[in-house]
């Protein structure tokens, strides 16, 4: 009698177990069901897309996910979330080498040699649009660069730029380490995407500070006098730092020319 | 020349004669041509600012004919695009004018202004080597006065010419000037209000600073240089300590012909190197600053270098605002603006005399002084230097911060912690430094050069062979008088190796056989 109760219980027991291990097995996949899907279900709709989508987030999951967690969340302390920051700020920080960031520090310095490819950038920013919207870069820019007032973007830049860019772009310092760097080297979507976004220290200059045609009349302005400008006036440009450089030649080069002199003279007695 | 038939009937004798019939030439230029002046490389930093000084009237000149200091406002239609269609006023546009559409304008503007960066450079060297050689001491404590007023008269001359085109640096550079003279308790708002006819910026400062950067500065710059170059003259120049010379004569060369073809020679490098620079590197580019105005303060706005050190001083001075309510506050920028300035003009004017004071000594001096036979003196300027250039490297510390990779709060923090630490540190190792280097001069001059040969005696000790530099006397001491002056240290400078070959980059000798000499020795054929 007891042996068999025993026995009935450990059926019984065995049973119960099966049973909530198919309970639970139905609804981690009913919310698996619930909540994933979408990402398979638009790829019907528009297969382009949601491959760039897929890869985007292939590359995500391996480069990016240490600092800004699950689906772009982010992680307090590590990396902000990428939700809503749209393709534009994507791109320009992977193009331009900021992320991923080696190490954490005041600011992500920009590297000559990105990580990513720049499809690979757009695969990432398609990722992240895909996550929550955000700002893009219009397809007219070249247009509108085409078409920009050189005079008034540099009335614009001046006045909006100048107080950490420098006068012509030279870069200049922040507080603790962070810094506004050079804009020599810089193309018209890199500026424009900068502008947009607002990366790393920057503030962000939206549309309605800014318009399309105003930011395309900065890039111009930028684009005219640091990388295309003849720099009248001689071959060395010291930098564009100001006068700091200005005080520096003139005793690095001409005081010590000139030194060299008085011995030389003295010598000759 | 060669003097035909030994008679005085050449062509160049007989107009001097002629003119000294009419003119009594003679006796002045003989005076003149036959000034001795001591000759050393040191002598010759002064010049520098001389005729760099002569060659800032001269492109001044030239700037002047086609600048127009005007601030009435106007829409530029220029050659240069980036500020087609932009306000500024008549001012910038002439600077722009002139940089670019002016033959020759923009090379004569930037040779002005390299002109102006090594008039004031040469100043401070100038000064370095007469304040550590002691050439100030009497009777010449007037004329380093008058080389102190020239430098702070250069210092605002420069700066009201970095005004004047009203380009953006320029206007923020006036801009701190106001607030600077703004800061002065009780009289400063009616200083700068007297200033600018009223508000900042105003509409009259341009051709206010203008009348007085063309005019009045530069004449008082040239009757300083005039009495400065005067009492050279008078004084006499000083000389380093040597065989036959004296505190109460001067050895050297005629200042006809030697010193005049040396002076010609040298003026004319001088200006060779500011052409070159304004030929090669390009300064103040007004065009990429864009017209003053008062919202726009670009990043890296610094001041010219010698004004550097003062900006760098109100970088670094902590924000302590004196206020006494609801009368009177006393802003930061007062002391390292108007207070540091002040001493920087007091203190070198009264140095000879608090050295004087000091030192009591109230001779008359001609000898200059090896700097480290004044340790004290030297010690004072190296820690002066280090003091200077630690706020001149503050005043750009922004771009120091940017271009190297270093926090700008680091920066700040490094100055001010630096600026305090670090003169005394140079003070306590130039004084170190001088005596070691006088300890070794009394080492050489009592026993005798290092010749490098090491011996060994039976003992088993090592011993160096000195060379004594004088004849033993009785008690078989070698002890020489130091006389102020290089002490020969190497045994070519006694004739017991061959010299050093003579010439600058190349030999200008024959090469000597002492080297083959030394080589038979060594390889035993001798």
């Amino acid at each position: 009698m007891a042996a068999s109760a025993k026995r009935r219980r450990g059926w019984r027991k065995r049973l119960g177990a099966l049973a909530r291990f198919t309970g639970a097995l139905v609804i981690v996949g009913g919310l698996y069901s619930v909540f994933s899907p979408s990402l398979y279900a638009q790829e019907a709709e528009d297969n382009a897309i949601d491959s760039e989508v897929v890869k985007g987030q292939e590359l995500y999951d391996t480069s990016c996910i240490t600092c800004h967690g699950d689906d772009g969340e982010g992680i307090e302390g590590r990396g902000p979330s990428l939700i809503g920051v749209g393709s534009a700020a994507v791109e320009f920080q992977v193009n331009t080498g900021r992320m991923p960031m080696a190490a954490q520090g005041a600011q992500a310095p920009d590297s000559d040699y990105p990580v990513f490819t720049e499809e690979e950038a757009e695969w990432l920013g398609a990722y992240i649009e895909y996550l929550g919207g955000g700002a893009s870069v219009p397809d007219d820019l070249a247009a509108l660069v085409e078409n920009a007032d050189v005079g008034e973007g540099g009335e614009l830049y001046r006045v909006n730029c100048s107080s950490c860019h420098g006068y012509a772009g030279g870069g200049g310092a922040l507080s603790s380490g962070a810094h506004a760097p050079a804009l020599t080297g810089v193309s018209d979507e890199e500026i424009y995407q900068a502008m947009l976004t607002g990366p790393q220290n920057m503030p962000v200059f939206a549309d309605n500070e800014l318009t399309p045609e105003q930011k395309a009349d900065i890039i111009a302005y930028v684009q005219y006098v640091v990388n295309d400008d003849r720099d009248p006036g001689g071959v060395f440009t010291l930098g564009r730092y100001g006068p700091s450089t200005e005080g520096l030649a003139i005793f690095l080069v001409g005081m010590t020319a000139l030194l060299l002199t008085t011995l030389w003279i003295a010598g000759k007695s | 020349m060669k003097r035909r038939n030994g008679s005085n009937d050449s062509l160049l004798t007989k107009a001097g004669g002629e003119l000294d019939d009419r003119f009594k030439l003679a006796g002045p230029a003989r005076v003149l041509f036959n000034k001795v002046f001591p000759d050393h490389w040191s002598f010759l930093l002064g010049e520098i600012a001389l005729f760099s000084f002569i060659l800032l009237l001269l492109s001044g000149t030239f700037l002047a004919l086609f600048f127009e200091p005007s601030m009435v406002e106007v829409t530029y239609h220029g050659a240069y695009v980036p500020l087609q269609g932009v306000e500024m006023s008549k001012a910038y546009e002439s600077s722009l004018d002139l940089s670019f559409e002016v033959r020759g304008g923009l090379f004569m503007r930037q040779m002005h202004h390299w002109a102006t960066l090594l008039f004031m450079a040469s100043i401070l060297v100038h000064m370095l080597r007469i304040f550590f050689t002691g050439a100030f001491r009497a009777p010449r404590e007037t004329n380093w006065m008058i080389g102190i007023l020239l430098f702070w008269v250069g210092f605002f001359e420069g700066f009201f010419g970095y005004s004047l085109p009203d380009d953006g640096l320029s206007g923020t550079g006036l801009r701190i000037m106001e607030g600077m003279t703004a800061s002065v308790p009780f009289i400063g708002p009616w200083a700068s209000a007297a200033l600018f006819r009223g508000q900042f910026p105003g509409t009259d400062v341009i051709s206010m600073i203008y009348i007085i950067h063309v005019f009045i500065f530069p004449l008082i710059l040239l009757a300083l240089i005039t009495v400065h170059v005067a009492l050279v003259f008078i004084q006499k120049h000083t000389q380093w300590p040597g065989p036959g010379r004296t505190e109460h004569n001067v050895v050297g060369f005629r200042m006809f012909p030697n010193y005049v073809m040396k002076q010609v020679g040298f003026m004319l490098f001088i200006w060779g190197v500011v052409a070159a620079m304004a030929g090669l590197f390009q300064i103040n580019p007004i065009w990429l600053f864009g017209p003053y105005e008062v919202s726009v303060v670009s990043s890296a706005s610094q001041p010219d270098f010698y004004v550097m050190y003062l900006d760098g001083l109100i970088r670094l001075f902590p924000a302590w605002e004196f206020r006494v309510p609801p009368y009177f506050t006393l802003p930061a920028v007062f002391w390292p603006a108007i207070a540091g300035m002040g001493l920087s003009v007091l203190l070198p004017l009264v140095y000879p005399a608090l050295e004087r004071r000091f030192t009591k000594d109230r001779g008359h001096h001609n000898l200059l002084q090896r700097p480290r036979d004044n340790p004290g003196r030297t010690s004072l300027g190296v820690m002066i230097v280090v003091f200077w250039v630690i706020g001149a490297v503050s005043g750009g510390n922004d771009v120091f911060a940017e271009r190297f990779h270093i926090s700008l709060n680091a920066m700040t923090w490094a100055g001010r912690i630096g600026i305090v630490v670090l003169p005394i540190i140079a003070y306590y190792m130039t004084y170190r430094i001088c005596l070691g280097l006088q300890q070794h001069d009394r080492e050489v001059l009592a026993h005798g050069l290092e010749t490098g040969i090491l011996m060994r005696d039976p003992n088993g000790r090592f011993y160096e062979v000195h060379q004594p530099l004088a004849e033993p006397d009785e008690h078989g001491h070698t002890e020489l008088e130091y006389n102020g002056w290089v002490v020969p240290k190497k045994m070519n400078r006694v004739g017991a190796l061959p010299p050093t070959d003579r010439g600058f980059f190349k030999s200008i000798e024959e090469p000597s056989d002492n080297g083959a000499a030394r080589d038979e020795i060594e390889s035993g054929k001798h």
